[in-house]
C-alpha cells in the first residue's frame, strides 16, 4: 500500500481541522499557552510518520490517530475542570475509539475487516453521530459558561466601581476626619485659652474689687487713726493738767478725779479705734489672700457690717458727691456661722457695691427731690438657716435683666466698669460653696433685694 | 454773760466720739466759759437744733460726709433758713480734701474749709478770732 495514498492526506486534513477546531474551542492558545505552541502542530507528525515509512512498523495511520487523540486527551486533561473539556473528550472518545480499532483490524487482518465492514461503518455513523451531539453539547456548555463569565466580569466590574467608590468616599470621610479633629483641636486650644482668661480674669476680678476697696480702707482707716492720735494728744494735755493740779496746795479732787475718769475713757476709746482699723485691715488681707476654700465659725453680722462700710467708702471715694444711708438689723443671736469667710465677703461686698451703685444711679436720675438712697443688710435665723438680706431703694432692674444678672460676663455697667463676673462669682460661692441660694428680687424704679440662705 | 445767751458752737459729725474729743479739747474754754459746745448727729439733728437757738450759735462745724443729709445740704439750708445777721460762721470739715469739695463749699457759702484729722491748734487760734 503506498505510504501517500488519499486515505492519508484526507486522515492529515481531519486531523489539522479537528485539532484547530479544538483548540479554538477550548481556547488553548490563551489557556495554555506553553502547549500550545506543540500542540498546534501536532498535525504534521502525519507527514514525519509518512516520511519515516517503512521504518515505522505499519500501520502508521493507527499511530497518527494515536498520537491525535491522545494529544487532545492530554489537553483535556490540563483543563479537567473546565466542563465543556471533558464533554469535549467524552464527545470524541467512541470515534477516536472505533476509528483506532478500525484501523488496527484494517491492518491486522484484512480479510477480517471485509467481514466486519458494516460494523465499523454503523459504529462510524454512530460516533459520529454521538461526536455531533456532544459537540453540540459541549458548544452549549461553552457558551452558557461565557455568559456565566461575562456576568461574573461584569458583577466584578460593578463591585470594582463599588469599590472604587468606596474608596473614594472613605478618602472623603478621612478627609473630613482629619478636618473635624482639627477643628476639635482648635477648638479645645481655644477652649483651653479661655480657662485661662477666666481664670486670669477671675483673679482681676477679686484685684479689681480690692481696687475699689482701696479708698475705703483707707478712709476707714484714716477715721480710727484720727481718733487714735486725737485721744492721746488730748490724753497728754490731761496729764498736764492732772500734774498742774497735783502741784498746787489746795488741790481740787473733784477734778483730779474727772480727768482721771476722762483718762481712762480715753484709753478706751483708743483701744477701740485701734481696733477698729486693725479689724479693717484682717479685713483687706482676707480679701486679697487666696481663699483656703476651709469654713471657719465666722461672725457674719461683723463680716457683713465690714464689708458695708468699705463698699460705702469705696463707692463715696470714687464719688465725692455720694451719700447714702446704710443700715444694719442684725440678729445678735446668731453667733458664729460655718462659712468660708474671704468667699462670703466677697459676696457681701459684691451685692453692697452694687446696692450702692443702684442707689446712686436713681440718686443721679434726680427724679425724686425727696430721694434718701438707702442700703440695708438684714441678718436673720429662719428653720435653722441663715438668711442675709440686702436691700436697696435704687434703680432696680427690669424682668429682662434680672434673668441674666447671675450670668458670667453679663453687666448692665458701661465698658470697662465692670468685668460682669461680680455676681456671677456670688452665685457661685453660695451655691456650690455654700449648698446655699442666693435669690434676686426687684422691681424697676423701686429697688432690688437680694437674699442669701444658707444652711447653719 | 449769762449762760442762756452764751456764745455757742454746734459740732455736726455722725461720729459720736467727735463729742468727747471736742469736750476735753476744749475743756479749759468750756470750764472758764469761753463758750458753750453743742452737738448734733446729722443734718437733720443740727437744722432743728438750730430752729431753738439760731440767735446763739455762732459758729458751725460740720462733717460734709454724713448718711442722710450731708454737710453740703445743710450748709445750703443754713444759708437759706438762718441768714438773719449776725448770720454764723460756718466751717466745712471732710476727710477728702479734694479742690473740688472745697469749692463746692465756698460756692455755697462756706467761711472756711478744713481737713480731717483736725489740727485743734489751728482751730483753736481760728475760734478767738471769731470769739
Amino acid at each position: 500500500m503506498n505510504w501517500a495514498d488519499g486515505e492519508s492526506y484526507v486522515a492529515i486534513f481531519v486531523a489539522f481541522f479537528v485539532i484547530r477546531y479544538v483548540r479554538n474551542f477550548l481556547e488553548t492558545p490563551t489557556r495554555l499557552p506553553d502547549w500550545d505552541m506543540y500542540f498546534k502542530r501536532i498535525w504534521l507528525t502525519g507527514f514525519i510518520l509518512m516520511g519515516l515509512g517503512e521504518i515505522f512498523p505499519r500501520p502508521w495511520l493507527i499511530w497518527f490517530q494515536l498520537i491525535v487523540f491522545l494529544s487532545i486527551a492530554y489537553t483535556v486533561w490540563q483543563l479537567y475542570d473546565l466542563r465543556p473539556a471533558r464533554t469535549l473528550l467524552f464527545a470524541i472518545a467512541p470515534y477516536a475509539i472505533i476509528s483506532c480499532l478500525e484501523s488496527l483490524v484494517k491492518s491486522l487482518s484484512h480479510s477480517f475487516y471485509k467481514k466486519t465492514d458494516d460494523y465499523f461503518e454503523s459504529g462510524a455513523t454512530f460516533s459520529i453521530i454521538w461526536l455531533i451531539t456532544f459537540a453540540v453539547i459541549a458548544a452549549n456548555q461553552k457558551k452558557s459558561l461565557e455568559k456565566i463569565r461575562l456576568e461574573r466580569e461584569k458583577e466584578a466590574e460593578q463591585r470594582r466601581i463599588i469599590e472604587n467608590k468606596k474608596n473614594e468616599l472613605e478618602y472623603l470621610v478621612a478627609e473630613r476626619t482629619a478636618e473635624i479633629t482639627r477643628q476639635k483641636e482648635e477648638l479645645e486650644e481655644a477652649l483651653k485659652e479661655l480657662k485661662t482668661t477666666q481664670t486670669q480674669l477671675v483673679q482681676s476680678e477679686k484685684m479689681a474689687s480690692l481696687g475699689e476697696l482701696t479708698a475705703g480702707i483707707a478712709h476707714e482707716i484714716q477715721n480710727p487713726l484720727n481718733f487714735v492720735n486725737n485721744f492721746s494728744e488730748v490724753s497728754i494735755e490731761l496729764i498736764d493738767e492732772l500734774e498742774e493740779e497735783h502741784a498746787k496746795p489746795d488741790r481740787d479732787v473733784e477734778l483730779e478725779t474727772e480727768i482721771l475718769a476722762d483718762l481712762k475713757q480715753n484709753l478706751q476709746k483708743i483701744t477701740h479705734h485701734g481696733g477698729r482699723a486693725a479689724s479693717i485691715v484682717k479685713g483687706m488681707l482676707q480679701h486679697s489672700r487666696t481663699s483656703t476654700g476651709q469654713r471657719e465659725p465666722t461672725d457674719i453680722n461683723a463680716l457683713s457690717d465690714e464689708y458695708l462700710r468699705l463698699a460705702y467708702h469705696g463707692l463715696r471715694a470714687k464719688d465725692k458727691s455720694f451719700n447714702a444711708t446704710f443700715t444694719s438689723d442684725f440678729d445678735t443671736s446668731l453667733g458664729l456661722v460655718n462659712m468660708i469667710p474671704q468667699d462670703m465677703g466677697r459676696v457681701m461686698l459684691n451685692l453692697f457695691t452694687n446696692a450702692f451703685y443702684a442707689v446712686q444711679q436713681r440718686q443721679r436720675e434726680g427724679g425724686d427731690p425727696n430721694y434718701k438712697p438707702t442700703v440695708t443688710v438684714s441678718t436673720r435665723c429662719v428653720n435653722g438657716e441663715v438668711v442675709i438680706t440686702v436691700s436697696d431703694n435704687g434703680t432696680g432692674m427690669p424682668e429682662a435683666v434680672k434673668q441674666k444678672i447671675f450670668q458670667p460676663f453679663f453687666t448692665t455697667k458701661p465698658t470697662g466698669e465692670g468685668t460682669g463676673l461680680g455676681l456671677s462669682m456670688a452665685y457661685d460661692i453660695v451655691t456650690k460653696g455654700h449648698n446655699g441660694t442666693l435669690e434676686v428680687d426687684s422691681k424697676e424704679g423701686e429697688g432690688t433685694t437680694f437674699k442669701i440662705t444658707i444652711p447653719a | 454773760m449769762g449762760s442762756a445767751g452764751m456764745l455757742k458752737i454746734l459740732v455736726v459729725d455722725d461720729e459720736p466720739d467727735v463729742k468727747d474729743l471736742f469736750q476735753q479739747r476744749f475743756r479749759r474754754e468750756i470750764r472758764n466759759e469761753e463758750f458753750r459746745l453743742d452737738f448734733a448727729n446729722s443734718g437733720e439733728e443740727a437744722l432743728s437744733y438750730l430752729n431753738g437757738h439760731a440767735s446763739e450759735v455762732i459758729l458751725i462745724l460740720s462733717d460734709i460726709n454724713m448718711p442722710g443729709m450731708s454737710g453740703f445740704e445743710l450748709l445750703r439750708q443754713i444759708r437759706k433758713d438762718f441768714n438773719t445777721p449776725p448770720s454764723p460762721v460756718v466751717m466745712m470739715i471732710t476727710a477728702y480734701g479734694d479742690p473740688n469739695s472745697e469749692q463746692m463749699a465756698v460756692d455755697l457759702g462756706a467761711n472756711d474749709f478744713l481737713t480731717k484729722p483736725l489740727d485743734f491748734a489751728v482751730l483753736k487760734q481760728k475760734l478767738k478770732e471769731i470769739v
